[in-house]
């Protein structure tokens, strides 16, 4: 298992540099510049060409990856060009904000999948069932944006329940013991969670009633029902533990999913996480802030995938790691 | 609406019912159309791909206006769902109901054009990697993994931000581009355990070389999990398009993509709701329409699959 785990971290590693390289390249290839003496913000040529220089962006293209691949390895991410601030800094702040976005969405997603997948199967081909069926298929098919567009209509405009974006009121906030300042990051987090988790909670339903129904076929379920062991028991216990099996792969699945929906939902609410800050900095040919997000995208990303693979080997003793 | 156009509608609606009773009636004959019908959504699923299709095509006799006529810039601009704007008009007092009719063009031939070139690339991919083995396999599996590793999303910004005015076409291709490592991946697993098989020994006894081999021997025996793939992709790309589209990145304006229609209807939420409301409807459903299919027919190929 330890010779196995560190070839996957290693590959892992591979990957995550891969990305960094391929998305160099694609952001120094493209046409157009990040300074640019444009219609709107006229700049003096001398002062482009400073700024070049002063951001290294006149070496030639193998310098520059060279450089920037020696300041990575010394955990410097740069300086942002537009953001006049560290790069670092810029992602610190944004971080825990879509890691807050992505851990509510996530949380929901999996107890309300889960739930609603057994409550489904159990009533399987049902009234109960077959209305949720096509609850789920809804959800698993809108626009996820849409969906926050719509309950922020709903819940933020016309009920007014919550608030309609940020992550914290401007002007209260500070001001709030410190119960109050917790109460209103769960207030402004609802929605957007809500939107994401929805979702999620869909397809995680519709994938684990999936597998219950495939594990109650089995003969060990009819042994336990024929010995006469309550229903309640047959299905929470003894069915349940093992159909658990795909919620651990689907957990690794969901975060580019997360990642994904959050640059659009982010963008809903105006949520100041990771998803908006790299968006916006595409937009800004802002190379350092993209470059560094997409690290970090891909670091979740592979993060996900390994801590399901270990949690996967770990849950079910019939996997056999290749080497052991 | 004018008669004509509600007319029209009518006869989208009817084509659509009868396309799917006949295709049920066919598909009572075998084993696999029953195992299809035997998901309630899936008729349903039929029936709304056939309305939109019909719809798209025959655009100008559905649409009662023009997809960008503006009718009255002061007078109709934000008008609600009435009888003679069914589903009112926009903030350019276009009628959303047109704007929708035409839209849809847009938005299925790019899902469909764009999940054609992910299908095709996926399965060329997993194909050759699963065939040749070695260090092919190896090095495109590991592309695959680089792809996967960031979030669809995330590339597309990145291509088309860079990429300013980029036409259409282009746009299709690099959706379609950085949508096909799941599909390969599908299409490697199952050639892995096709190519041992003895027909596969025969044709190559007979002296058929490794191109005839996979596309003539092998890639024929993956379509049924190509075809459910491709189905269920067709709507994540709509979904994809319509996330660009919000983000000011897909069909660039005025023709209407029902993405751009949610973009554009979403800065006046609160004045004129059915802006947004209607085309995030029409995704929804020809996404829940492809899902049930492509669901539907996934049980359909495979009669072992536990009917669920």
């Amino acid at each position: 298992m330890a010779a196995w785990l560190v070839r996957r971290v290693a590959a892992s590693g591979a990957i995550v540099f891969a990305v960094v390289t391929f998305t160099f390249l694609l952001l120094h290839l493209a046409p157009g510049e990040p300074f640019l003496p444009g219609a709107d913000t006229p700049i003096d040529p001398a002062v482009v060409t400073q700024l070049r220089h002063q951001f290294g962006l006149d070496a030639p293209l193998p310098v520059q990856y060279a450089k920037y691949l020696v300041a990575l390895a010394h955990g410097r991410l740069g300086e942002s060009f537009a953001l006049h601030r560290p790069v670092a800094d810029a992602l610190a702040d944004a971080i825990p904000n879509t890691l807050a976005l992505a851990g509510a969405a996530l949380a929901l997603d999996l107890l309300l999948g889960l739930a609603l997948g057994v409550y489904q199967a159990a009533h399987a081909r049902r009234l109960p069932d077959v209305g949720l069926g096509y609850v789920t298929l809804f959800l698993n098919s809108v626009p996820t944006f849409w969906l926050g567009l719509l309950l922020l209509l709903v819940f933020g405009e016309w009920l007014g329940w919550f608030p309609v974006g940020g992550v914290v009121d401007p002007v209260v906030h500070a001001s709030l013991p410190w119960a109050g300042r917790a109460a209103d990051r769960l207030w402004h987090l609802a929605l957007p969670a809500l939107t994401l988790g929805c979702v999620g909670a869909a397809g995680t339903a519709r994938y684990q009633r999936a597998a219950v129904l495939e594990v109650v076929s089995q003969d060990y379920v009819r042994t336990a029902r024929a010995k006469g062991l309550p229903e309640r028991r047959v299905l929470l216990v003894h069915t349940l533990r093992n159909a658990l099996l795909p919620l651990v792969t689907l957990f690794g699945l969901s975060f580019p999913f997360l990642l994904t929906g959050a640059v659009l939902v982010e963008s809903v609410f105006a949520w100041p996480g990771m998803g908006k800050l790299a968006a916006d900095a595409i937009f800004r040919r802002d190379y350092p802030i993209v470059l560094a997000a997409a690290i970090a995208a891909s670091v979740m990303v592979v993060l996900g995938n390994l801590l399901a693979d270990v949690l996967y080997a770990v849950a079910d003793p019939r996997i056999r790691v290749h080497g052991e | 609406m004018n008669p004509r156009a509600a007319f029209a509608l009518l006869g989208a609606v009817l084509l659509a019912l009868f396309v799917v009773g006949d295709v049920r009636r066919r598909a009572g004959l075998g084993a696999a159309g029953r195992r299809f019908f035997r998901h309630p959504p899936a008729a349903w699923g039929l029936f709304i791909l056939t309305f939109f299709l019909t719809v798209a095509l025959a655009a100008p006799w559905v649409a009662p206006y023009g997809p960008s006529i503006t009718l009255e810039i002061v007078a109709l601009k934000n008008q609600p769902p009435s009888l003679l704007h069914p589903l009112g008009t926009d903030l350019y007092s276009r009628d959303v109901w047109s704007r929708l009719v035409y839209g849809s063009r847009v938005s299925l031939s790019i899902g469909a054009l764009a999940m054609l070139v992910a299908v095709t690339v996926g399965a060329v991919v997993g194909a050759v990697a699963g065939y040749v083995r070695r260090w092919v396999d190896t090095a495109l599996m590991r592309l695959v993994d680089v792809g996967l590793a960031v979030p669809r999303i995330f590339l597309l910004l990145m291509a088309i931000a860079l990429w300013e005015h980029l036409p259409l076409a282009l746009l299709v291709l690099l959706i379609g581009l950085t949508g096909w490592f799941g599909t390969s991946r599908l299409v490697r697993a199952e050639v892995l355990t096709l190519r041992e098989r003895d027909f596969v020994a025969a044709a190559r006894a007979a002296g058929a070389g490794a191109p005839r081999i996979i596309f003539r021997h092998i890639l024929p025996n993956v379509a049924a999990p190509i075809i459910v793939s491709a189905a269920l992709g067709i709507g994540n790309v709509m979904l994809l398009e319509a996330g660009l589209s919000f983000l000011g990145l897909g069909v660039p304006p005025p023709m209407p993509s029902w993405g751009n229609m949610i973009a554009d209807g979403a800065a006046q939420l609160a004045t004129a709701p059915w802006t947004t409301l209607f085309p995030g409807v029409a995704i929804a459903l020809v996404v829940m329409a492809l899902n049930a299919v492509g669901d539907a027919l996934r049980d359909a190929f495979d009669p072992r699959r536990a009917t669920a």
